[in-house]
């Protein structure tokens, strides 16, 4: 399998390999590598600015964000939600997995801290202090 | 008790008439709508604004309430003096913020955190930092059992010796432990990356489902399903880059350190025959 069409499986097929997915029509583990640690040569500047404004030297929890696939879309697990957040169709994916945890990591970011995020919601009905 | 529940202002909102169907939620928007960098609603602190408590004769609620204060009036630094080890101080700060704590803390320090840069001078007791979600905790000195219990994210860095069931149950972020653990750490770990300087306890990475373990001291046995791996280049320079941060430095260098992972046998244990689990145990 080309190194183009071995990270587009979970976009291009069903990726249910072993006789047991086949069967049950699900996969089973993570669709992407959980413990490949980020590269810092491919921070985006909006990364950049978000570390510097924590008072952090690196990625800090957001190591643990990786683009994934969801239903054949690219998408990102948002554990605030307990769910995955499509990527948005016009977003281009690069063809290397580190390049696009970091279109991931900074996707979910702006998700979280936006004002239309479920939690705003469920905190202002919620909220005990 | 329909009628109570039906009162809620969450009913006003409208947030029991949605339909949601799936096993996910698939949400959509714009990667452009947003430029915030924190939590809606969080406290907009300044790190150069520092405040100091003396919580020697205060109790962990009452510390926790004047931290909140704080962070209400901007405060970004924040020095507790005199923790006097007591119990559950420091947690749930959900804020950006720098907040050191003078002393050492009992047990259930810092859990629940989800953004701080924390300091201890000091030692921490059981489950330090458990379900901690984002941020910095460093320990000058030692920790005790069940150290970043069911962590999700963030950094938790212990410059001395920790106790037995180190990470259990983690689910995400860095455990960096500067000596030794004791028994069971990375217990039933499912991702995330923990490093130890020193030596490892027995049963390292016992029933593991994923994740990495770093050492760089003797281990004395791995777990069920815990396995030898083999260190990447990316994986070199992380931990070269990680340790740096800290102050820390493996015994022989990064690239000597073993790298531990999960044999993945224990995946779909249900589907496995009474004899292939014996083979696995």
């Amino acid at each position: 399998m080309g190194k183009k069409a071995k990270i587009d499986r979970y976009l291009d097929s069903d990726g249910l390999d072993s006789k047991r997915e086949q069967e049950i029509g699900q996969h089973i583990g993570y669709r992407y590598d959980v413990n490949l640690v980020p590269d810092h040569s491919h921070l985006t500047p909006y990364l950049k600015k978000y570390i510097n404004l924590m008072g952090w030297q690196d990625l800090n929890w957001l190591e643990d964000v990786h683009l994934g696939y969801e239903e054949g879309k690219a998408a990102v697990f948002d554990r605030n939600i307990n769910g995955w957040v499509s990527v948005p169709d016009d977003v281009k994916l690069p063809d290397n997995q580190q390049e696009r945890d970091m279109i991931a990591r900074e996707l979910l970011l702006k998700f979280q801290m936006s004002k239309r995020h479920p939690l705003v919601q469920l905190k202002a009905a919620y909220k005990k202090f | 008790m329909a009628e109570m529940t039906s009162k809620h202002k969450s009913y006003d909102m409208g947030m029991h008439t949605e339909l949601l169907r799936g096993r996910s939620q698939q949400i959509l928007f714009s990667a452009e709508e947003s430029e915030n960098f924190v939590y809606p609603g969080s406290f907009d602190v300044d790190f150069d604004k520092r405040s100091e408590i003396d919580a020697g004769e205060m109790t962990a609620t009452a510390i926790t309430v004047k931290i909140r204060e704080l962070m209400g009036q901007g405060f970004g630094h924040i020095v507790v003096k005199n923790p006097l080890a007591k119990h559950s101080l420091g947690v749930g700060i959900l804020n950006r913020l720098k907040l050191d704590f003078e002393g050492s803390l009992g047990y259930f320090g810092c859990g629940l955190i989800d953004g701080p840069n924390v300091r201890i001078h000091g030692r921490v007791g059981w489950s330090c930092a458990e379900n901690m979600l984002a941020g910095t905790v460093v320990i000058d000195k030692n920790a005790g059992s069940c150290f970043g219990a069911a962590i999700r994210g963030g950094d938790l860095v212990c410059k001395g010796d920790v106790g037995a069931r180190t990470g259990i149950n983690m689910k995400g972020g860095t455990i960096l432990v500067g000596g030794r653990t004791g028994a069971f750490s990375a217990f039933m770990m499912q991702r995330g990356r923990m490093v130890i300087l020193g030596d490892a306890g027995m049963n390292l990475g016992d029933s593991m489902y994923d994740g990495t373990i770093f050492v760089g001291g003797k281990i004395q046995s791995l777990g069920v399903d815990a396995i030898p791996g083999e260190m990447t280049d990316v994986e070199i320079k992380w931990l070269g880059r990680k340790l740096a941060m800290y102050g820390l430095k493996a015994p022989k260098g990064v690239a000597k350190m073993q790298k531990i992972v999960a044999g993945k046998q224990l995946w779909n244990y249900d589907n496995l025959e009474p004899a292939e689990k014996k083979i696995i145990l």
